[in-house]
């Protein structure tokens, strides 16, 4: 079970109150992460990914375990505890103010 | 009785505003998507409960939103804008090539007859259709495909198409408006598109009377007589009495021909408003006087309407969308200002009051008038 805490904003999209929770039958990858959190919540489509290019919106970074993954190839895998469930991946809308 | 609902788009969200056809007390929804920048929200013609919504964000890129109950409750539909074919470039600020990269929705322009469809004028400029209610979207090609599309640029305020007309009286034709491309006619139903700027002249492109490259910042019409088209573009009001085959200035005795909005009364063919704005530097109303001017006849003559409008210290903008009108008798004329103002005037303009003062900084308005 992978954990997924979102921003605010879109928590309020997916229409989600807490942190979402994803089953994966393969390997646990940023990619496949987020294939499944659009999966589960299509609304999600192009608001974390550019919905061409799969790329990260460049507002947009991932952190895990106390670690950037932002610039991490999406087929990295992802750090144990977050294969395990032990710690969270966390979207984060960069800090810009306004 | 009828009633009113404005639709406001904000900064920060979207707001509904409601009345009955007094237009004097007022109802207040929303915010809707707070926090959101919300750049346009339309009814449908054909039911007017059906709402399209332009949600918007640097973060978090586009979304658009549905509603079937007026704006009670909305569903995310389809947010994938997909160019046809290889994109290609256009000019960039300093004149270099620049990919066509999509950012955001800016006019939503609902079918006249099928709620389903809505057409999307979206930056960097191009026409998108969807027929299923929002959920898929494709482009219009024709248009980005006008053999001009290499030479448009962007206006300050990016490469937008922010004005779509449908004509009622010829189901095929239609009109938009791109800033800074300048304004494009297609008389089969958005397949084909010829450039309607004979007439225009612009001292900031290098030919002033090139066939693209004007700043057109609105263009409005009457539906009852949809070939007389009047535009605010970046300097001066035009008017064409041809479908936009040729364009006169009306500027006439305005303080200042720059300005954003334009629009027309419901049922006086040749009352025209726009809102002065002092440059395309400044961004404000000349002299602090936040005025909105009408004219009886067509342009050229216009009169300033200032009652109950802030004549001293008044620094707002009034942007592209943020004019509207309603359908009654009198006739209601609806403006949005940057400083978070949306007034209404319920007697075709002579006298004005806020609806709201204090909202985010107003990106656009719409008006239904309801059975």
């Amino acid at each position: 079970m992978i954990r997924v805490v979102l921003p605010w904003h879109l928590r309020n999209l997916a229409r989600v109150s807490d942190e979402v929770q994803l089953d994966l039958a393969g390997p646990v990858t940023q990619g496949a992460v987020l294939d499944a959190l659009e999966a589960r919540y299509p609304v999600l489509r192009g608001t974390i990914r550019d919905h061409g290019t799969v790329k990260r919106r460049p507002f947009i970074r991932f952190f895990a375990c106390e670690r950037d993954l932002s610039h991490q190839p999406p087929d990295t895998p992802l750090p144990d505890a977050v294969a395990s469930g032990a710690e969270p991946l966390l979207v984060i809308g960069a800090i810009a103010g306004g | 009785m009828s009633r009113v609902r404005v639709l406001v788009g904000t900064k920060k969200g979207a707001f509904i505003l409601s009345s009955d056809a007094k237009r004097a007390r007022w109802d207040v929804s929303g915010p809707h998507f707070g926090g959101w920048e919300i750049y346009h929200v339309k009814g449908s013609p054909a039911d007017p409960n059906r709402l399209y919504a332009s949600q918007s964000s640097g973060w978090f890129g586009q979304v658009v939103q549905r509603s079937n109950d007026g704006g009670k409750t909305w569903d995310a539909v389809g947010n994938k804008f997909a160019y046809d074919g290889v994109p290609g470039t256009h000019q960039w600020y300093d004149g270099t090539p620049h990919p066509w990269e999509f950012k955001r929705v800016w006019h939503f322009e609902p079918s006249l007859t099928d709620p389903d469809t809505v057409y999307a004028g979206v930056e960097d400029a191009a026409l998108f259709r969807s027929t299923d209610g929002g959920q898929n979207w494709e482009e219009l090609p024709g248009l980005r495909g006008h053999g001009t599309g290499p030479q448009w640029a962007p206006g300050a305020g990016g490469m937008c198409l922010h004005t779509i007309l449908l004509d009622p009286s010829h189901p095929k034709r239609m009109y938009v408006a791109i800033s800074s491309a300048g304004a494009f006619r297609s008389d089969d139903a958005g397949k084909s598109w010829k450039a309607i700027t004979k007439g225009l002249k612009s001292q900031y492109i290098p030919d002033p009377e090139a066939e693209v490259g004007h700043c057109v910042h609105r263009i409005a019409f009457n539906r009852a007589r949809p070939d007389v088209l009047f535009m605010q573009k970046h300097w001066d009001v035009m008017r064409s009495d041809n479908a936009g085959d040729l364009w006169r200035e009306i500027s006439g005795n305005l303080p200042s021909d720059f300005g954003f909005v334009i629009d027309v009364h419901a049922h006086e063919l040749e009352t025209v408003y726009v809102v002065p704005i002092k440059s395309d530097s400044e961004h404000y109303p000349p002299d602090g006087k936040l005025r909105v001017y009408r004219s009886r006849k067509g342009g050229d003559e216009w009169e300033a309407l200032t009652d109950g409008l802030p004549q001293s210290d008044c620094y707002v903008n009034v942007l592209r969308d943020s004019m509207a009108v309603d359908s009654l008798d009198p006739c209601g004329v609806y403006f949005g200002t940057t400083g978070g103002q949306v007034y209404a005037s319920a007697n075709a303009g002579d006298r004005w009051a806020p609806i709201v003062r204090d909202l985010p900084a107003v990106l656009s308005v719409e008006v239904q008038t309801l059975a």
